[in-house]
C-alpha cells in the first residue's frame, strides 16, 4: 500500500512552475521591453528549483498526495523530462522572443503548459486529470496564437476548436466512467468496474482516451498537428509537439494500467492506434516539402512508437523503463530538431541546400537529430526503440514490433530527403544571412549532443526508470 | 589495447576536425595514412600475442546492465584476420587518396569514422555493440557515396544503399531481440549466448530469429536476390569508397554468419543449411553470369563480389550439414570461407583502386573505350592482370587457397551444389580474360573526351604504393598460407563444435 499524505512540500516542482509563471507575468508588466530578459532568467530559476526538488523527491518512496496525485517514478521522470525540455526551449528561443511585445507572456504560457503536462502525468483521479488537461490546453491555445500573424491565428483557432471538441468528449467520458465505476480515483477504478457494466465502461474509456490522444497528437486526433506546427514559430511548435505529448502519454499509461484488461480489452485498441499513428504519420510525411510539416508528421509517427510500449504496458515489466526512456529521448531529439529550424530562416527542404558548408555544426546537429528520430545508434531514441521492440516482443505483440521496424525504415526515407540537400553544394550564394539565431543554433547543438549522451549513458538512466 | 585500435581513427578525426577547412589536402590525408600504419602495427602485435583458444584482448565494461548490454570487445582467429584486412584496405585507400582535393577535410574525417566502426564490427562481442557499429557503417558510407560520388545518380544510389541496408539492419535488430528474449537471464552478450545456446531446441522462434538475422546479413553480404543495391552503390562511389565498401563492408555480412548466426542459432542453422547452400550457389552462378554481361568495369567487379560472397555462403552452409560430412570437411569449409573473406577484401580492394585510377585518366568506366593499354601503361596493365588472375582463383594467389578449401570441404556434403559452384570459377575466368584482352591488348585506344588529361600516364608512385601491397599480400597468402590458416583453424574448429552440438 502506498503512503498517503497531504504535504504541500511534495508539490514543490509544480508550485515552482506555477510561481514562475505568475512572477513572469507580474515582473514582465513592470519591466521595460528591452530588459525583459530578466523574466526568462526568473523562469529558468523556477525550472531549476523544480528540477532540484524533483531530484530530492525521487529519492523518497512512492506515495499519493492529496488523495489524487501520485508521486512515483513515472511522475518524477515526467517532471524531469518536461522541466529539461522547457528549460531548453526557453533558452534557445531567446533570439526569437527577445524584444517581442509579448515576451513575458511567452515565458509564462510555456511554464503553465509545462505545469499542465506534469499534472496530467501525475493525476491519479479522473477529475484531476481533466483539470490538468485544461491546464495543459488553455495556455497552449494562447501560445499557438502568440505571434499574432495570419497563419498563427488560423493555427490557434484550429488548435482551440479541436481541443474544445476533444475536451468535451473527454469530460463526457469522465462522467460516464464515473457512472460505470462509481469512483473517479484510479485505485478504486478496477474494483468499481468489475461490478458495473462493461459496455459503458468501454465507451467511456474510449472517450477519455480521445481527449488524451488530442494532446498527444495521435491518430485520429492528429489533424491539428501539421497545421499548428507549420503555422506557428518553431519555438512555439517545439513546445506544442513536445511538452503536452509527454504528459498525455504518461497519463494514458497511468489510466490504462488502472483498467483491467479483462473488462475493457484496451491493449488491442492501443495497438491499433499505435499502428495507424506510425504508418499514417510516415506516409503523410513522405511528400512534405515544408520542414515544419515534415517534423509535424514525424511527431505523429513517434507517438505511434510510444503507444507500442503502452499497448503492452500491463504485460511486461520492461514497459515502464521503455516508456519513460523513450519519452526522454523523444523530447530531447524533437526539441533539437525544432531548434535547427529555428536557427535558420529556411522553411522548405530546398532552402536547406548548402547548410553543411555555411554552418557545419548546425548541419551535424540536424543529422544527429534526424537520424536520432530514425533510431540510429548510439542516439537515445535507438535505446528507446530497442527497449520498445523488446517490450513488444515480450508482451506478445511481435507483429507490432515488426510493423514498427518497417515504419522506421520508411521514416528514414523522408528524413534523408531533408539531410541530402544539406550537404549539396549550393548553386548561388544566399543573398544575406538574416534571420539566423545564435541561441537556437547552440540550443540545437546542445540538444543533439545531449541526445547522444543520453543514448550512451542509457545504462545509468534506465535503472532510475525501472523502480516503481 | 583493443579499444585503442578501434577508437584511434576517431580520435585522430576529432583532432583533424579542429583544423581549418581550407588547409592543404595533405594536412588531412597524411595523418590518415599514419593512423592506418599505427593501427597496423598494433594489429601485428595482437596477432603475435593471440591466445591459442578463446578470445584474446577481451575488454568488458557494463554499459546498460538492465538491458543485458555490455561494452564487450575481443578477438579470435575468425575476427583478427578480418581486422588486419580492414586496416590494410583502409590504409591502401588512404594512400590512394593522398591527393584528394574535393573537400579533403570532411572526406578524411568521414573515412576515419568509417574505419573505427569497421574495425569495431569485427571485434564486438555484444550483439547491440555489433549492431551499433554495423548501423553506423551504413550512415558513414551513405555520406561518402552521396558526397563524393561520380555522377548525378550518386545521390539516388546512396539513398538506395541506405534504405536497403538499413532495412536489413533493422531485421537484424529484431532477430537479436528474439535471441535476447529467449535467453535466461536476458543478455546480448555473444559468448554468453553461445555458451547458453538458448534456442537449442529449434522451433518457430529459433527459425524466426534465424530468418530475421539471415535476412539482415544477406542484404549486407549481399546474396541474390538482395543484391540490387550493390552495383549502383559501387558504380557511383569514389574509388576509395568502393574499395572499402567491397573490401570491408560486405564482410560484415558474412562475418555475421560465422560470429552470430552459426554459434547462436546452431539448431536452426543445421536445419536450414541446405537453404544457405542453395542461396550461395545461386549467388555464385548469377553473380558470375551477370558480371560476364557487363561493359562497365566497376559494375563487372561489383558483380564478381556477389559471386565471391556466394562461395563464402557455400562454405558456411556446408558447415551446417552435419549429418552428411565429417568434422574435418566442415572445418575445411569454414576455414575456407573465412580465408575467402580476407582474400576477397584484398583483391577486390586492389581491383577497385585500379578501376579508380583508370577513371582518373579516362573519365569513364566503359571497357569498350579502352584498348591496348599494355603498351601505353605497362604498370597498370601488369597490376590489373595480376589482380584479375588473383580474383579468378589462380593457384598461387589467396583466392585459390580459399576456394579450394571451400570446394573440398563442401564436396562431400553437397556434391551437386559444389559442382555447380565450380562452374562459377570458369565463368569468372572467362570474363576476366575477356576484360583483359579488351582493355590491355590490341590497338591503343583511350577516351578522348573533353576534360580528359591529354597524355594517358601510367600509374604514379602514390597509386602503386596503394595497390601493390594489397596484391603482394594476396600473393603471400597464396604462397605461404600457413600463417593465416594457423590463426583461423583453431577458431573454426571451435565454431564447428558450436554448430554441431
Amino acid at each position: 500500500m502506498v503512503m498517503m499524505n497531504e504535504d504541500p512540500t511534495t508539490l514543490v516542482p509544480e508550485l515552482a512552475l506555477l510561481a514562475g509563471a505568475v512572477l513572469a507575468v507580474l515582473v514582465g508588466v513592470w519591466t521595460p521591453r528591452r530588459r525583459q530578459g530578466r523574466v526568462r532568467v526568473l523562469a529558468l530559476l523556477a525550472v531549476g528549483v523544480a528540477l532540484v526538488a524533483t531530484g530530492i523527491a525521487a529519492t523518497k518512496p512512492p506515495s499519493t498526495t492529496f488523495d489524487t496525485y501520485v508521486l512515483d517514478t513515472t511522475t518524477h521522470a515526467v517532471r524531469a523530462i518536461v522541466l529539461v525540455a522547457v528549460a531548453l526551449i526557453l533558452w534557445w528561443s531567446r533570439d526569437a522572443v527577445a524584444a517581442h511585445p509579448r515576451e513575458s507572456e511567452f515565458t509564462a504560457l510555456v511554464l503553465l503548459g509545462g505545469l499542465g503536462a506534469v499534472l496530467m502525468a501525475g493525476a491519479g483521479d479522473l477529475l484531476l486529470l481533466f483539470a490538468a488537461f485544461l491546464l495543459a490546453s488553455v495556455p497552449l491555445y494562447a501560445l499557438a496564437g502568440w505571434a499574432k500573424t495570419g497563419a498563427t491565428t488560423e493555427a490557434a483557432l484550429k488548435y482551440y476548436l479541436s481541443g474544445a471538441f476533444a475536451g468535451v468528449t473527454m469530460l463526457a467520458g469522465t462522467t460516464l466512467l464515473y457512472g460505470a465505476a462509481g469512483t473517479t480515483g484510479y485505485e478504486a477504478l478496477a474494483e468499481g468496474l468489475a461490478t458495473g457494466a462493461a459496455a459503458p465502461a468501454a465507451v467511456a474509456l474510449v472517450a477519455v482516451l480521445a481527449g488524451l490522444a488530442f494532446k498527444a497528437g495521435a491518430v485520429p486526433a492528429h489533424f491539428w498537428v501539421p497545421d499548428v506546427t507549420d503555422g506557428t514559430p518553431p519555438a512555439v511548435a517545439a513546445v506544442l509537439t513536445t511538452i503536452p505529448k509527454i504528459g498525455a502519454l504518461a497519463a494514458v499509461w497511468r489510466l490504462l494500467l488502472a483498467v483491467p484488461e479483462a473488462i475493457v480489452p484496451w491493449p488491442l485498441l492501443v495497438a491499433v492506434i499505435a499502428a495507424i499513428s506510425m504508418t499514417l504519420g510516415n506516409l503523410a510525411a513522405f511528400a512534405q516539402t515544408s520542414v515544419l510539416r515534415l517534423l509535424a508528421y514525424s511527431t505523429v509517427s513517434q507517438v505511434g512508437y510510444v503507444l507500442v510500449i503502452i499497448a503492452v504496458a500491463a504485460r511486461t515489466p520492461q514497459a515502464q523503463p521503455a516508456l519513460l526512456f523513450y519519452l526522454a529521448a523523444y523530447a530531447l531529439t524533437n526539441v533539437g530538431a525544432f531548434a535547427v529550424v529555428a536557427a535558420h530562416p529556411a522553411r522548405t527542404i530546398d532552402e536547406f541546400q548548402g547548410l553543411g558548408r555555411r554552418r557545419p555544426l548546425l548541419a551535424i546537429a540536424l543529422v544527429v537529430c534526424l537520424l536520432g528520430l530514425v533510431g540510429t545508434p548510439p542516439t537515445a531514441v535507438f535505446v528507446g526503440k530497442l527497449t520498445a521492440f523488446t517490450a513488444a516482443f515480450d508482451g506478445g505483440m511481435a507483429w507490432l514490433a515488426v510493423l514498427a521496424a518497417v515504419n522506421t525504415v520508411a521514416s528514414l526515407f523522408y528524413y534523408l530527403r531533408w539531410i541530402a540537400p544539406v550537404f549539396r553544394a549550393q548553386a548561388q550564394e544566399p543573398p544575406e544571412d538574416t534571420g539566423e539565431s545564435r541561441t537556437a543554433r547552440s540550443g540545437a547543438v546542445t540538444a543533439a549532443a545531449l541526445s547522444v549522451v543520453l543514448g550512451v549513458a542509457a545504462g545509468l538512466v534506465l535503472p532510475l526508470f525501472t523502480t516503481s | 589495447m583493443l579499444s585503442v585500435v578501434v577508437f584511434l581513427p576517431v580520435v585522430v578525426a576529432l583532432g583533424l576536425a579542429a583544423l581549418p577547412a581550407t588547409s592543404a589536402p595533405r594536412r588531412y590525408t597524411v595523418p590518415w595514412v599514419v593512423t592506418g600504419l599505427v593501427q597496423l602495427a598494433l594489429v601485428a602485435i595482437m596477432w603475435l600475442r593471440l591466445p591459442a583458444g578463446g578470445y584474446g584482448f577481451v575488454e568488458q565494461v557494463a554499459w546498460i546492465p538492465s538491458a543485458g548490454i555490455s561494452y564487450h570487445l575481443g578477438v579470435d582467429g575468425l575476427s583478427l584476420p578480418l581486422v588486419a584486412m580492414t586496416v590494410v584496405v583502409f590504409t591502401a585507400a588512404a594512400v590512394y587518396s593522398l591527393r584528394e582535393d574535393r573537400r579533403p577535410k570532411s572526406y578524411v574525417v568521414l573515412f576515419l569514422a568509417l574505419q573505427t566502426v569497421s574495425v569495431g564490427v569485427f571485434v564486438a562481442l555484444d550483439l547491440i555493440l555489433f549492431f551499433l557499429f554495423f548501423d553506423l557503417s551504413i550512415v558513414f558510407m551513405y555520406f561518402v557515396i552521396a558526397g563524393w560520388g561520380h555522377g548525378s545518380r550518386a545521390r539516388s544510389a546512396a539513398l538506395t544503399f541506405f534504405l536497403y541496408t538499413f532495412l536489413g539492419s533493422l531485421a537484424l535488430l529484431l532477430g537479436f531481440i528474439l535471441i535476447y528474449l529467449a535467453a535466461t537471464p536476458h543478455t546480448f552478450d555473444i559468448p554468453a549466448l553461445a555458451a547458453q545456446n538458448p534456442l537449442a531446441a529449434g522451433g518457430p522462434a529459433a527459425g524466426a530469429a534465424l530468418l530475421a538475422v539471415g535476412l539482415g546479413l544477406a542484404v549486407k553480404t549481399p546474396l541474390v536476390p538482395f543484391h540490387t543495391w550493390l552495383p549502383p552503390a559501387h558504380t557511383e562511389a569514389p574509388a576509395a569508397g568502393s574499395a572499402v565498401l567491397a573490401g570491408v563492408l560486405l564482410k560484415m555480412g558474412t562475418y555475421g554468419f560465422v560470429r552470430i548466426a552459426m554459434p547462436l542459432l546452431p539448431a536452426s542453422w543445421r536445419q536450414f543449411a541446405g537453404v544457405v547452400v542453395v542461396l550461395g550457389v545461386v549467388s555464385v552462378v548469377y553473380g558470375a553470369m551477370v558480371a560476364l554481361a557487363q561493359t562497365d568495369l566497376k559494375r563487372m567487379i561489383a558483380y564478381t563480389s556477389v559471386n565471391h560472397m556466394g562461395y563464402v555462403l557455400l562454405g558456411v552452409g556446408a558447415a551446417g550439414l552435419v549429418a552428411d560430412s565429417d568434422a574435418q570437411a566442415r572445418q575445411l569449409a569454414t576455414t575456407g570461407a573465412v580465408t575467402q573473406m580476407v582474400s576477397h577484401g584484398l583483391i577486390t580492394g586492389a581491383l577497385f583502386l585500379l578501376a579508380g585510377a583508370l577513371h582518373d585518366r579516362g573519365r569513364t568506366y566503359d571497357m569498350g573505350a579502352y584498348g591496348g593499354l599494355a603498351a601505353r601503361t605497362p604498370r597498370f596493365a601488369g597490376l590489373f592482370a595480376v589482380a584479375a588472375f588473383a580474383s579468378l582463383g589462380l593457384p598461387g594467389f589467396s583466392g585459390f587457397i580459399a576456394e579450394f578449401q571451400i570446394f573440398t570441404g563442401a564436396l562431400g556434403a553437397t556434391p551437386v551444389a559444389t559442382a555447380i559452384a565450380v562452374t562459377g570459377i570458369l565463368i569468372t575466368a572467362g570474363l576476366f580474360l575477356v576484360a583483359l584482352s579488351r582493355m590491355l591488348l590490341g590497338e591503343l585506344r583511350h577516351p578522348d573526351a573533353p576534360g580528359t588529361p591529354r597524355p594517358f600516364p601510367d600509374l604514379r608512385a602514390r597509386e602503386l604504393a596503394a595497390i601493390v601491397p594489397l596484391l603482394l599480400l594476396a600473393t603471400l597468402i597464396g604462397l605461404l598460407p600457413r600463417t593465416l590458416l594457423d590463426t583461423i583453424e583453431p577458431a573454426s574448429r571451435v565454431l564447428n563444435e558450436l554448430v554441431a552440438r
